[in-house]
């Protein structure tokens, strides 16, 4: 039987009541033993690295890098008994509890947690934004999924961007102390606690305000002044702009922007993005395609008994014709080694599937589909996406993948360009798929029509090699019995 | 006369930029950072002779019973560390890289000697007899103080910085008194008091000071410089070396290398020995370094820099006893195996010690108020009773 563990942020100082998470020293499914460090934070007065109480599995990471958590808040689950059964059931009953667990902490380490008694005190963390806000939005204790969402999928044109890998590891070098309020030269910005923690509670990111003290010191004046300039009684725009996506934000004096720092998520998809458009040529090639057919397969395996416990579509056909015009065109499954000056050809396929979840863009993939049925396909998929939208995706799941689909016509749209996930060389766009006018047999017949678009990176991969993936993609999606012919 | 410019032999690195403090003239050096023995001849020359042929007397069980120590302190300190990182102590402060000066000057100390600690003194605990875990319970707020004092001849931890060492004075005057000085029989004793660098600046140690030079009080003033007062580094306490302030109080003032265990005992026994006998006070001054956080709530990376660290890191008095174990063929693998294995232990044992530890009866914040029954305290004693009887089947006190 698993035996799951609950650590509870300690107070490591005297008396404070919140830190932020640095870093994770641990992913889920590594073996940690007493005592060793599992995570950095950083408090009022110090970054402190924290160690295992148990040996065990970390079954799951409750708090995201970036976030500032209550002492108290459960952070980490470690299963002290790994040997027991698999343990889907248990971290999903243990994710549905966080917040109720803030008195105290369960098993072992006892009732007596010193200095947790201030953590019920509802601290709003969630800054006080002059009157924009509706007073007191008691911010819960923090769920697995970070309240910063970036709203419901924005506008069309930032969707056929996939791609989040997971963050370089940790940063391997110990950050200064006070990473988290760089000035905009990356020197910290200097200011004494009382004075942070009136700009904390006033919502106002430190990098903002003008330093007026000697040597550059932040005083409490420059925080009320910034305050004041910053206070805009409501904003100029339109009602119901405001929640719940810039409830990081600082409106700006004449009510018409918010600032809303980058963090997470957000940070890793454009550090990714940026890694990825600026070292790797991207070409984009297109193609039409009747895919009436595969719409036929999909309504008659979704009468298949054999499926019935799984969804069939589009985009599982669309999955399994990418594999097989990646095991016609093997070059393609490479990725281009800059420091060895090598190209790494890989014999398997880690296929990645852009997700939007409440966190964001993330683009876990699945491990060896080349070898895998499609029965076990579709169910992978299926699992992938829903432990996506639950914000549940480990980093583990996001390493090492070796191409990537996005769906974009989920979205209506009907193709893109993509941007390549970093480490990889091609990645699929799926548009909309839609009855169209087509020619067929001289005749102008309505169709299921749909759009593929293929990005690949042009130092390894040709023109020639791009357009004979995307055209063997397309030509199972016309005609899924081509499948029987290549597989 | 420059001959006493003690050639003591170099640390095996030149660190331009973190001077060894202790390599210059009269700091008391017996045993170098390699774990060889100074010349004889040398420490004669430098008036250090005394000292040496003390060490000498310092039998291989002795320094194995040191290293052991040292080990076990270091195990234990680092454990009760993880435990407040863990949220199970309110607070700890870290002993790490003072062991040679708190094992070697505890070593120097006689069953009937009493020592005033501050609060970072885990190892002149350890060798004075208390269980190491009991050290525990101040830190996680399940005790006021923790321990009697009497018992091992070792005081209550004192957080306020060195108001201690006018209670070591006044009880060095107390064995004045009792007559417990200078009969030449075992019934002599003597109080250390350990304070820090940043507490000399204090008008309390000056004070002590004072008192314990006028009155020859057998008081030994041990001073950890551990080089940092919290953030303030000791230069802004003083432009001489500490020990130098000993003669403005006139009281004689030793300076000895504190990652040198066989040197600290040596010194020790000798001021010791001087205050058992009637000879007075003497002021030492141990030259060590704080490896870790002044406590749990500090960051040293904020005031000082890596280098200096790991300059201090080479200096390790642990690792300098054991190269002298080893040099001189005292100490063989299985020993060091079998110090390691009971550290662990020790480790394990104060972790599962700490997490049982819970909440006491409220009431018993009055027990400890006077040393003998108090109408007062016996009447406020009731009235809580009777207050904490008047929540309806509520379990009396321990609001945890």
């Amino acid at each position: 039987m698993p035996q799951l563990q609950r650590f509870a942020l300690p107070d490591v100082g005297e008396g404070l009541t919140e830190a932020d998470i640095v870093g994770w020293r641990v992913a889920v499914g590594d073996t940690v033993a007493v005592n060793q460090v599992i995570v950095e934070i950083e408090t009022a007065k110090s970054l402190v690295e924290l160690p295992s109480p148990w040996d065990g599995v970390v079954t799951e990471l409750l708090v995201a890098e970036g976030q500032t958590v209550d002492v108290g808040t459960a952070i980490v689950v470690v299963d002290t008994d790994p040997d027991g059964e698999e343990s889907d059931d248990d971290t999903g009953g243990a994710a549905d509890v966080p917040a109720a667990e803030a008195a105290g902490s369960t098993g072992t380490s006892g009732g007596v947690l010193v200095g947790y008694g201030t953590s019920h005190a509802a601290t709003t963390r969630r800054p006080r934004r002059g009157g924009a806000a509706p007073a007191a939005s008691p911010t819960p204790s923090p769920t697995p999924a970070p309240t910063r969402a970036p709203a419901p999928i924005p506008a069309p044109a930032a969707t056929p961007t996939p791609a989040v890998v997971p963050a370089p590891e940790t940063a391997p070098g110990r950050p200064v102390a006070m990473v988290s309020t760089p000035s905009p030269t990356g020197a910290p910005m200097l200011a004494k606690p009382p004075v942070r923690k009136l700009a904390k509670d006033l919502g106002i990111a430190l990098d903002t305000v003008t330093p007026s003290g000697p040597g550059g010191i932040i005083t409490r004046d420059d925080v009320i002044a910034r305050s004041r300039q910053g206070e805009a009684r409501t904003l100029a725009t339109y009602p119901g702009d405001d929640t719940p996506w810039l409830a990081d934000g600082v409106v700006s004096g004449d009510g018409r922007q918010t600032r809303v720092p980058v963090r997470s998520v957000r940070r890793r998809t454009a550090e990714a993005m940026v890694a990825s458009a600026f070292t790797a040529p991207h070409v984009t090639v297109f193609q039409t395609v009747d895919v009436t057919r595969t719409m036929k397969l999909v309504a008659s395996l979704r009468e298949d008994r054999e499926f019935a416990d799984v969804r069939v579509t589009p985009l599982l056909i669309a999955a399994k014709a990418l594999i097989l015009a990646i095991r016609r065109h093997p070059e393609i499954s490479a990725a281009w080694d800059e420091e060895r000056q090598e190209i790494v050809y890989k014999h398997y396929v880690n296929l990645g599937i852009a997700a939007a979840t409440p966190r964001g863009l993330v683009v876990p993939n699945i491990k060896n589909v080349h070898s895998m049925p499609l029965h076990q396909l579709a169910e992978e998929i299926a699992h992938l996406t829903s432990t996506a939208r639950a914000g549940r995706t480990q980093p583990s799941e996001m390493r090492d993948g070796t191409v990537t689909i996005t769906n974009v016509g989920v979205f209506g749209t009907d193709t893109g360009t993509p941007i390549l996930n970093p480490g990889e060389s091609a990645i699929l766009a799926f548009g909309a798929i839609a009855e169209r006018p087509w020619v067929r047999k001289g005749k102008i017949k309505p169709r299921w029509v749909t759009q593929l678009a293929l990005s690949f990176d042009h130092r390894l991969v040709d023109g020639e090699l791009g357009a004979r993936v995307l055209s063997d993609v397309a030509r199972v999606l016309e005609d899924p019995a081509h499948a029987l012919v290549w597989g | 006369m420059s001959s006493t410019e003690t050639p003591v032999a170099p640390a095996g690195t030149t660190e331009l930029s973190w001077p060894d403090p202790c390599e210059v003239a009269g700091t008391v050096r017996l045993v170098a950072p390699d774990g060889s023995r100074l010349p004889a001849q040398a420490l004669e020359l430098s008036g250090h002779g005394v000292y040496a042929a003390a060490a000498a007397r310092t039998t291989p069980d002795q320094l194995r019973a040191m290293y052991r120590d040292m080990v076990l302190t270091r195990a234990f300190d680092r454990e009760a560390t993880s435990l407040q990182r863990q949220g199970e102590l309110g607070l700890w402060p870290e002993c790490r890289g003072q062991e040679a000066a708190q094992i070697g000057s505890a070593h120097a100390l006689r069953p009937r000697d009493h020592v005033f600690p501050s609060y970072r003194e885990h190892g002149v605990a350890h060798v004075r007899g208390l269980p190491l875990h009991e050290l525990l319970h101040l830190f996680r707020g399940t005790e006021h103080g923790g321990w009697d004092p009497t018992a091992h001849g070792f005081h209550l931890y004192t957080l306020v910085i060195g108001s201690h060492t006018l209670h070591a004075t006044g009880y060095g005057m107390g064995i004045q008194r009792d007559g417990d000085v200078g009969t030449g029989t075992d019934r002599d004793r003597a109080v250390v008091a350990y304070f820090g660098d940043g507490a000399t600046a204090q008008g309390d140690v000056n004070e002590a000071l004072v008192f314990a030079a006028t009155t020859n009080a057998p008081v030994v003033f041990f001073c950890q410089n551990n080089h940092w007062a919290i953030s303030a580094p000791t230069s802004v306490q003083t432009t001489v070396p500490l020990v130098e302030r000993a003669s403005g109080f006139g009281i004689p003032g030793v300076r000895v290398d504190g990652n040198d265990a066989v040197a600290v005992k040596a010194v020790t026994e000798a001021a010791l020995e001087r205050a058992r006998a009637g000879g007075g006070p003497t002021f030492i001054e141990a030259v060590t370094y704080r490896m870790g956080a002044h406590t749990t709530s500090d960051d040293p990376t904020r005031y000082r820099e890596r280098a200096e660290e790991e300059a201090w890191s080479r200096r390790d008095p642990i690792e300098r006893l054991a190269a002298l174990l080893r040099a001189e063929e005292h100490a063989d693998a299985d020993f060091f195996a079998a110090v390691e294995a009971e550290s662990a232990e020790l480790a394990a044992g104060v972790r599962t010690y700490c997490r049982s530890l819970t909440p006491p009866p409220a009431a018993t914040i009055f027990d400890h108020v006077y040393a003998s029954e108090h109408p007062l305290v016996a009447e406020e004693s009731a009235w809580f009773a009777q207050y904490e009887a008047s929540f309806d089947g509520a379990p009396a006190g321990g609001h945890a």
